[in-house]
């Protein structure tokens, strides 16, 4: 039977950090370069944890599927990074950025871990800058920031439109030191395909040299996942298209529990979906809407040229409904509210999915340049994409799936369910609830792999009784013989269907019933949907050429077959949660002008499922105690 | 729009490998080369047959994966994107385009149009870092750092590392990746004080891995989808010449109050 403890340190909140490092056994410096640790992942999580857990001595084996660390989708955030740093002297505190996240996420986190994320956010502006990261100045020499979605401070520090790019590039770097200095030995294009379990611990994992083919058991005395998320199981994401669920997803089935997977973040700005050869959609920044306006025709269907429109039959809905925080209304919110206006048949662009999201206003007001040195390259990517000209004619934009704030469950420690396995950045559920605010993503993988995990890791190793584990071990036999019957059973499906066709038709059926808004009818028809095209996948896809080489079509086939199963827990996910929370919103629940409607009564937990073969996951609930905050209902009109 | 590829399909590193050529039908001008090359791997797909191997992750130009020779030109014929960002609209219907991995000694072929780019790491895992333990850093903004300084910086440290500056380079040299990394840690006062040892062991590692010598024709100028300026190439022969001054002893930029004193 699973257990759920939170281990959350008693005592007051400000402190609870504190107090639980110093009562944390270490490990002795001898010792630890008697340890291995296994990081899988080389994100802004998993390079900092790696880099970290190097300097301090461990021996740690790195894992990436791209052929370099610094490729990981990490690399793709634009927009910032939150720190309550304070500088602009606006009232942020630490206190505020726990608070603005606590309800960012609609009350459906945990209170310790969002104190200790917002304590430790200044640290990592420091560390970062430490690494040599160019983050953005003011004249006078001192830090810059931003204003960001869904808050009143400017506490975003960012590098141009590139500030994943170059966290990511300063824990690169920090990874290359550890490496240079031998304490980190990187394995590049080698995926986990499986969690080796031995007495109840993780020991090790399976992993496919994507080269060579070769298979082979890799083992530890503890195993970090630092995986990413799985917003490409809707198949259009903004995610890079390697980003992908397959290692949660199997260290699921291995009796991680797997929490809240349901809670799905759709970006209110990406670049709208054309056509069916589509294979990602573009985020558009969501710094964006500091400057930009969002809107509509009134009329619906109306097809008139937007410069042609006068401005009192635009419709600028978000001003409208959410009259105090306007176009930077928190992403959840924006999102529906564009769903809405396009589902009344207002939306602009080919199938009418689409808003405007207009500049004119901020141009005539402060210049075409200010504009241009703001966001000159979004501007650029905008009119590469779609061959229009941003400056001239507004811009048009969808929501799109972007960030899962659901993943593998785990305690303060960060440890999953499994002794030994600990799960950080975007991979964890840990410290966005229903819904992440931007410019928090980064800060939180940077803080796990930095601040937290280094720390928490060393009393499980400091403790735990760990013995001696080999290659020949029956668990880690057993774990490579499930991989390699999964892929001669993939190599040897002899049909004609090419695995992204089911990808896509997995993906459209998500977005259709498991997306923006979700409906018992519509959540039971997918759960009814899943399994059939799952059979039919293992029945007619085709995947060419050998296990034993370099073949993309059979890393990618795999990936597929995990989210045809992955989808069918989202969608058990959604179906359990009667309420409307964040990015989860059930048309049942609902205020008759179209507001979320919450349930503290009966959701206020955590949902952790866990696996069972050839039957429905079980689910088990982590109350969530508000002990310093009172949850309040999330209005931002 | 309909086009004929001839693309270069190599089995494994060892095997011959030579131009296939493909028809390319009913693409869309709005569609991506990438998305094109999907579409034509599709139909291989559904045929049975191998698909045509090649580099992609984040498509849109940020994460160094794509790496392709059209036409002769490493990323396309635009300037300043990746391979991921070329549209087909930039050809003429009917067009025919040949497609080849990236040529370097140091970058071995791994599968058609793959190559193995570990070398640039090798070369970043030689120097291009600052030693700063996590933990104990100072406040962000006790060191200052004006603007242009800063957007110095940025600029330099932009490089994706594709590696098109090799491929387009006659020597194959690394010449402009290395320079951006050196340039980007030396203009930052956090950088100043390993720059001696920085930029020798950085150039030695890109010797060692196979790379050729800058021959001064910024051919990878050109075709770098973050326009790294070759100014940048500049200053790391003035970086390499300072770390000379400052083995043989002699004081190596008054005006910098970060140099070492070595
Ligand atoms: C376009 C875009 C813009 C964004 N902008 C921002 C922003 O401005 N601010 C913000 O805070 N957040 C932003 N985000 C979110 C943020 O970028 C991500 O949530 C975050 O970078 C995730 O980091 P990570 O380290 O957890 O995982 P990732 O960076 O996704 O890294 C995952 C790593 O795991 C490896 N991996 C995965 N599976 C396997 C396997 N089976 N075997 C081996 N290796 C594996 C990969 O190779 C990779 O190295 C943005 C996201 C997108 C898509
Ligand atoms: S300098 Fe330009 S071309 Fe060379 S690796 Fe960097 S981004 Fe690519
Ligand atoms: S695919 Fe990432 S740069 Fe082209």
């Amino acid at each position: 039977m699973m257990k759920l403890d939170p281990k959350i340190p008693a005592g007051p909140l400000e402190t609870k950090w504190d107090r639980h490092r110093f009562s944390e056994k270490l490990v002795s410096p001898n010792n630890k370069r008697n340890i291995t640790v296994i990081v899988v992942g080389t994100g802004l999580a998993g390079a900092s944890a790696a880099s970290t857990l190097g300097q301090l001595g461990y021996q740690v084996k790195c894992f990436c599927f791209q052929d370099s660390p610094r490729r990981a989708h990490s690399i793709a955030a634009q927009g910032g990074i939150n720190a309550a740093k304070n500088y602009q002297d606006d009232g942020d505190s630490v206190a505020r950025l726990f608070y603005d996240t606590i309800k960012g996420g609609d009350f459906r986190s945990r209170e310790a871990n969002v104190y200790r994320l917002a304590q430790v956010s200044a640290q990592i502006i420091d560390q970062c800058v430490a690494l040599g990261v160019p983050f953005a100045r003011e004249y006078g020499g001192q830090l810059a920031n931003r204003s960001f979605g869904g808050v009143q401070v400017s506490r975003t520090f960012y590098c141009r439109g590139q500030t994943g790019q170059q966290l990511l590039l300063g824990a690169y770097s920090a990874l290359c030191w550890q490496i240079e200095r031998g304490q980190v030995t990187m394995h590049p294009r080698t995926e986990m395909l499986d969690l080796i379990v031995i007495d109840g611990q993780a020991r090790g994992i399976v992993v496919r040299d994507l080269v060579t083919g070769r298979v082979s058991i890799q083992t530890a005395h503890a195993v970090v996942l630092a995986t990413g998320g799985y917003s490409n199981v809707y198949y259009l994401s903004t995610n890079a298209s390697g980003s992908n669920v397959t290692a949660t997803y199997r260290a699921w089935k291995q009796g991680a529990a797997f929490a809240n997977p349901c809670f799905m973040q759709i970006h209110p700005t990406a670049i709208p979906p054309g056509d069916e050869h589509q294979a990602k959609l573009t985020l558009m920044s969501e710094s964006l809407r500091n400057d930009g306006r969002l809107w509509v025709p009134k009329m619906a269907a109306d097809h008139r040229p937007p410069g042609d429109i006068p401005a009192e039959e635009r419709d600028y809905f978000l001003e409208r409904r959410y009259p105090r925080f306007g176009n930077l209304a928190p992403r959840d919110i924006a999102s529906r509210a564009v769903k809405t206006v396009c589902d009344e048949g207002h939306g602009v662009g080919p199938g009418g999915q689409g808003v405007y999201l207009d500049f004119a206003d901020v141009i005539e007001r402060q210049g075409q340049d200010v504009v241009h040195e703001r966001y000159g390259n979004l501007f650029d990517m905008y009119n590469r994409i779609t061959g229009e000209d941003a400056y001239h004619v507004p811009m048009r934009i969808y929501p799109a799936p972007h960030y899962t704030m659901g993943g593998l469950w785990v305690d303060y420690n960060l440890m999953s369910t499994i002794p030994g396995l600990f799960v950080i950045g975007e991979a964890n559920f840990a410290d966005h609830g229903a819904n992440r605010l931007g410019a928090s993503s980064l800060m939180q993988g940077l803080a796990d792999g930095y601040f937290i995990l280094p720390y928490t890791i060393g009393h499980y190793l400091a403790t735990a009784k760990l013995l001696s584990v080999g290659e020949d071990h029956k668990e880690s036999r057993a774990a490579l013989q499930r991989v390699t019957d999964r892929i001669s059973r993939l190599l040897n499906a002899k049909g004609r269907r090419p695995a992204a066709s089911f990808h896509r038709e997995v993906g459209k059926f998500l977005w259709d019933h498991c997306g923006m808004s979700r409906n018992k009818a519509g959540l039971e028809l997918a759960l009814r949907s899943i399994p059939a095209l799952r059979e039919e996948f293992w029945r007619t896809v085709v995947v060419p050429g050998s296990g034993e080489a370099f073949n993309q079509e059979l890393e990618y086939a795999g990936r597929v077959a995990d989210y045809l199963e992955f989808a069918e827990l989202l969608c058990h996910d959604a179906l359990h949660r009667e309420e409307s929370c964040g990015a989860h919103f059930r048309e049942e629940h609902q205020t008759a002008d179209g507001e979320p409607t919450r349930d503290d009564t009966c959701f206020a937990h955590v949902a952790a499922w866990e696996y069972r073969e050839h039957a429905v996951p079980i689910l088990h609930k982590e109350p969530l105690a508000f002990e310093f905050v009172q949850p309040t209902t999330r209005s931002y009109q | 729009m309909k086009f004929t590829l001839k693309i270069w399909r190599q089995k494994s590193p060892d095997e011959k490998g030579r131009f296939v050529t493909y028809e390319a039908h009913d693409v869309g001008s709005g569609m991506s080369f990438l998305e094109m090359l999907d579409s034509v791997n599709q139909g291989l797909i559904t045929k049975g047959e191998e698909p045509v191997a090649f580099e992609q992750d984040c498509r849109e130009g940020i994460c160094g994966s794509c790496s392709l020779v059209i036409n002769g030109t490493p990323h396309g014929p635009d300037r300043g994107i990746s391979t991921c960002q070329l549209y087909m609209r930039r050809f003429p219907d009917g067009a025919v385009i040949t497609v080849e991995p990236w040529r370097a000694r140091a970058f071995p072929i791994i599968k058609d149009l793959v190559v193995d780019r570990r070398a640039l790491d090798r070369i970043m895992q030689a120097g291009g870092y600052i030693s700063a333990n996590t933990g104990g850093a100072v406040d962000g903004n006790v060191l200052l750092i004006g603007k242009d300084q800063a957007e110095t910086a940025m600029d330099a440290a932009s490089c994706i590392g594709c590696g098109a500056c090799v491929a387009a380079c006659k020597n194959a040299s690394a010449m402009l990746f290395v320079a951006a990394k050196v340039s980007h840690l030396a203009i930052l006062p956090q950088g100043k004080p390993e720059r001696t040892h920085r930029v020798r062991a950085m150039l030695e590692a890109m010797d060692r891995e196979g790379f050729g010598s800058c021959g001064n024709q910024y051919e990878c100028e050109a075709v770098c989808p973050k326009s790294i300026s070759v100014r940048f190439i500049a200053n790391l022969n003035r970086e390499y010449v300072r770390a000379g001054v400052v083995e043989s002893g002699l004081p190596a930029e008054p005006e910098s109050p970060h140099a070492e004193s070595a």
